[in-house]
């Protein structure tokens, strides 16, 4: 084969070129990448991806929707042994009787008002069986019972610049924050049946949360408070680095 | 006689290569979430042939211990990967290279061929031209694949926004499961695509790079 000089430099000409544009892109990508990874820590993330999960959180919260709901299952695919993950921020000398959980912030009192179980359940039962899901990614149906956050709500409603509810274990070790939007879907629970039996003390007796529109980390076992706030609560797993939002 | 050619345009390279470190981040970011479940393997009933993943993988790559990290760098790069990906997809349909890449009814006679002619089991060369049948096929479903990706992550991300796709899906777990799948699909493209390159050889690979590859002329070349 005839070897053609102007072929070879001209391809040689464009490989140069090429391969200079690649490694400039390659080290323009490793260079914003190494940037973002060396920023200072926000609750344990690089400010970059806070803003990115911020960014996506606004996005969320513009599409949500509290009419769309979490798919329901029969009451027979509910497990009969719902795994137990976590115990973060929970008392093991609570009992029912002497259970009592705080509300403040209301526009129906500005004391914070103090609730016993019998209060919670006096409100409207309701229930449904959906799929609980770990942010670890596991997933498993389980059948809840209580009353709905929207009722205590219409009892101890939120200011009207209320835009998030916080609500943390007794001893304040355990502590979520929810959007409001999030708080009044009709499925968020305060949650004292699991499996139509009285929930277990390793399941959040006497009061949990159940939020179907978020993953398990926001669904607080043992509730010792709820408040309004206009300010977005600190929660405890955003402060390890999760997001805050952590909507489904 | 020799000439240079051109074989690939600029946009398609360009996509090609954002998409590829981007498709790795994706991957790589994945891993160090599905590390905080990895219930996957390949076997039947009590028979595990293999764990996805024994626990030295963990260790050797660094995926361990690092969900929030993995999620929070994953919900960043689906944005890119989506993106670039979306525009490849629009690019290539608008700009007609769709019909070089798009199985028709002779590929997959065609991808048998390639297949047992890599594989030294025939000696008919395939057709030299851009794609042949088995590249159409595999480049083809690679899109696919994404596109099941974006929908498979959508319905994990947004269980209960998009209750319906999830439906379609199978519900949450076969979601999840499909989406890791897709990932693992990724890995085998990966390793036959980087045997077929070495492969090809040198002018092959730079055309990749340079957009142009030199071609003898006595050959009807396509």
């Amino acid at each position: 084969m005839s070897r053609q000089p102007d072929i070879q430099t001209e391809m040689a000409r464009k490989t140069r070129r090429g391969f200079l544009t690649g490694g400039i892109a390659t080290m323009a990508g490793l260079a914003g990448w190494a940037w973002i990874a060396s920023r200072k820590l926000e609750n344990e993330l690089q400010w970059p991806l806070r803003r990115v999960l911020r960014v996506n959180e606004k996005l969320a919260r513009g599409y949500f929707s509290q009419s769309r709901l979490a798919p329901t299952f029969p009451r027979s695919a509910a497990v009969a042994e719902l795994r137990v993950n976590e115990d973060i921020g929970m008392d093991d000398d609570i009992d029912a009787e002497n259970w009592r959980m705080q509300v403040a912030g209301s526009s129906a009192s500005i004391a914070p008002v103090t609730l016993a179980l019998d209060d919670i359940k006096k409100l409207p039962h309701s229930g449904h069986v959906t799929e609980l899901k770990c942010i670890e990614g596991w997933s498993q149906v389980a059948a809840w019972g209580g009353a709905k956050f929207a009722d205590l709500a219409k009892q101890f409603p939120p200011p009207e610049k209320a835009r998030y509810v916080s609500m943390a274990t007794a001893n304040g070790k355990y502590y979520v924050g929810l959007d409001l939007a999030s708080a009044m879907h009709p499925q968020t629970l305060l949650a004292y049946e699991l499996n139509d039996q009285p929930l277990t003390d390793e399941h959040g007796a006497p009061l949990r949360l159940v939020i179907p529109t978020k993953y398990g980390i926001k669904n607080i076992k043992q509730i010792g408070s709820i408040s309004y706030s206009e300010t977005r609560p600190k929660d405890y797993w955003a402060d390890q680095g999760y997001d805050w939002y952590a909507g489904l | 006689m020799q000439r240079i050619e051109l074989k690939h345009l600029r946009a398609t390279r360009w996509f090609h290569w954002v998409n590829f470190p981007l498709l790795f981040a994706m991957i790589w970011t994945g891993m160090w979430i599905y590390w905080a479940n990895d219930v996957y393997r390949v076997g039947a009933g009590d028979v595990t042939l293999f764990h996805f993943f024994p626990d030295p993988v963990y260790k050797a790559l660094g995926w361990d211990h690092k969900l929030s990290k993995g999620m929070a760098w994953h919900f960043f790069f689906m944005w890119l990967f989506a993106i670039n990906g979306i525009l490849y997809v629009a690019y290539t349909a608008i700009s007609g290279e769709w019909r070089y890449l798009v199985p028709n009814r002779h590929s997959f006679r065609e991808a048998i061929q390639v297949t047992l002619y890599d594989l030294g089991l025939s000696k008919a060369h395939p057709p030299a031209r851009k794609f042949n049948g088995a590249q159409q096929i595999a480049y083809t479903s690679v899109v696919l694949m994404g596109f099941g990706s974006l929908i498979t992550g959508l319905a994990i991300y947004k269980y209960v926004q998009f209750a319906w796709l999830a439906a379609l899906l199978g519900g949450y777990p076969m979601a999840r499961w499909l989406h890791f799948w897709l990932t693992m699909g990724y890995v085998a493209f990966f390793l036959v695509h980087i045997a077929q390159v070495v492969r090809a050889g040198w002018n092959n690979f730079r055309s990749m790079v340079t957009g142009y590859e030199v071609v003898n002329s006595d050959k009807e070349a396509l």
